[in-house]
């Protein structure tokens, strides 16, 4: 394979830009989607939130309960893995360590699969969505998030590829294994670390 | 959503290969059609895309993903990719590619939005989102599935249709909404988007329906496939560009 690709040289681009993981590009102020699916209408009267599994006390959340827990926002960036990045979001929600101490985390817990009110599933170490690193956020910028952006309410796991970040968020289920979630099933990567470039089955 | 991939191959863990430019088309000022010849291939099925990735020599890469338009028994794996504005990919390979020119490429890649030859199925496409259901179109008429796979191809113009004559010859459905078309029955289709109507005759007695297309598309297409009788869970998407 050749060095490089004969005639490009790419965007311009600041030197010594440590914020954009390798492969991604700044979308600036636009917000691209990527879905497999029709964006559902949801009704956050109907909606709820529960967390099961391995955890001492499965619960279960409607709209109203959810808000009653200890606000929380994210502020920092986000990766897709279709290559853009978009910088300095902000996200209002709930951490998804509030919803754990409710419910308890068994010992035997490694990981969590998690499912949208389409079906939609993905699959996370524990690691990856406690201690600070999680949340089920309902605000963007300060606005209800969009049902294209996965409005009401959404996961957020902003340190991993964005598709782990479930649109229209319903289940958490912790357990004591991995199994692939949607997107890994059909070609992408189980963790998506996008400092590692995690996308596809077969990436490091 | 329903759970299961199609059966399709198992997954192929796909490494960066090399694609050599072997032919090169410039479709008006808006596509340009590479066909590659990539090393150590695997075969696709139709509807699964490949992502280009280009290298300055400073090391700088920037990588897109594009589906593919061939059937999976040609030779050569053709992409047809739509010049975007200030498209730092697409504008490369518009403007600089040139045959024999080396990409690095990864692929197929994808297992959801694709077709397999067997479920009958309903595809819905704008503008360049017709791009896999060319490759499904090419891989029904080789295998004689024609028969479960209907199209529908909807764009501004003829010119924004890739595809559009080959399209015609296979019986799409093409909707144009700035140019009035010719129908079969003698008349004028006046331009306009698809209407509901339209599809319920093309939705009768599919198991599945795709629709690839910009944001805006998807949700309109959603929408009236929902007044053509068609259940959402049996709708696979693929979307593309910005949202606000």
């Amino acid at each position: 394979m050749a060095e490089f690709t004969r005639g490009f040289t790419g965007r311009p681009r600041r030197g010594g830009d440590d914020r954009l993981p390798p492969g991604q590009y700044d979308t600036g102020a636009g917000w691209p989607t990527l879905t497999a699916e029709l964006t559902p209408t949801i009704d956050v009267e109907q909606w709820t939130m529960t967390v099961d599994g391995l955890v001492e006390s499965p619960t279960t959340w409607d709209w109203r309960g959810i808000h009653a827990l200890p606000a929380s926002s994210y502020f920092g960036d986000i990766h897709c893995v279709t290559t853009w990045s978009k910088f300095d979001t902000t996200f209002a929600g709930v951490s998804v360590d509030a919803l754990l101490e409710v419910t308890g985390v068994k010992p035997e817990a490694t990981h969590v699969f998690a499912t949208s009110t389409t079906g939609y599933t993905t699959n996370l170490p524990l690691d990856d969505i406690t201690n600070g690193k999680a949340w089920i956020v309902w605000d963007f910028d300060g606005k209800p998030l969009t049902p294209e952006h996965g409005g009401p309410v959404r996961l957020l796991v902003p340190h991993l590829y964005f598709w782990k970040s479930a649109k229209w968020i319903t289940r958490l289920e912790l357990r004591d294994h991995d199994e692939p979630g949607f997107w890994e099933r059909n070609g992408y990567h189980d963790r998506g670390d996008p400092w590692l470039e995690q996308r596809y089955q077969g990436d490091a | 959503m329903t759970s299961a991939p199609d059966a399709v191959a198992e997954p192929v863990a796909s490494h960066w290969t090399t694609g050599t430019v072997r032919e090169i088309e410039h479709l008006g000022d808006n596509f340009v059609k590479l066909r590659l010849e990539v090393a150590d291939r695997h075969d696709h099925v139709p509807g699964q895309h490949y992502v280009v990735r280009l290298r300055a020599p400073d090391g700088y890469t920037a990588q897109r993903s594009y589906s593919i338009a061939s059937d999976p028994a040609d030779p050569l794996v053709e992409l047809m990719v739509e010049c975007l504005p200030r498209g730092e990919v697409s504008g490369f390979l518009h403007d600089v590619a040139e045959v024999g020119d080396e990409l690095e490429v990864r692929g197929p890649i994808g297992r959801w939005f694709v077709w397999g030859g067997t479920t009958p199925s309903l595809c819905v496409a704008g503008g360049s989102g017709i791009v896999p259901f060319v490759s499904m179109m090419r891989y029904a008429r080789r295998t004689g599935t024609e028969h479960l796979l209907r199209v529908v191809a909807s764009a501004q113009t003829r010119e924004r249709l890739p595809y559009v004559e080959e399209l015609e010859s296979y019986g799409a459905f093409v909707a144009l909404t700035r140019e009035n078309q010719p129908a079969p029955d003698g008349s004028e289709r006046v331009a306009a988007h698809i209407y509901p109507e339209e599809l319920v005759p093309l939705a009768d007695g599919i198991e599945r329906a795709y629709v690839c297309g910009s944001v805006g598309f998807v949700s309109f297409v959603g929408r009236i496939l929902g007044e053509a009788g068609v259940r959402s869970d049996t709708v696979r998407v693929e979307q593309f560009g910005p949202t606000g």
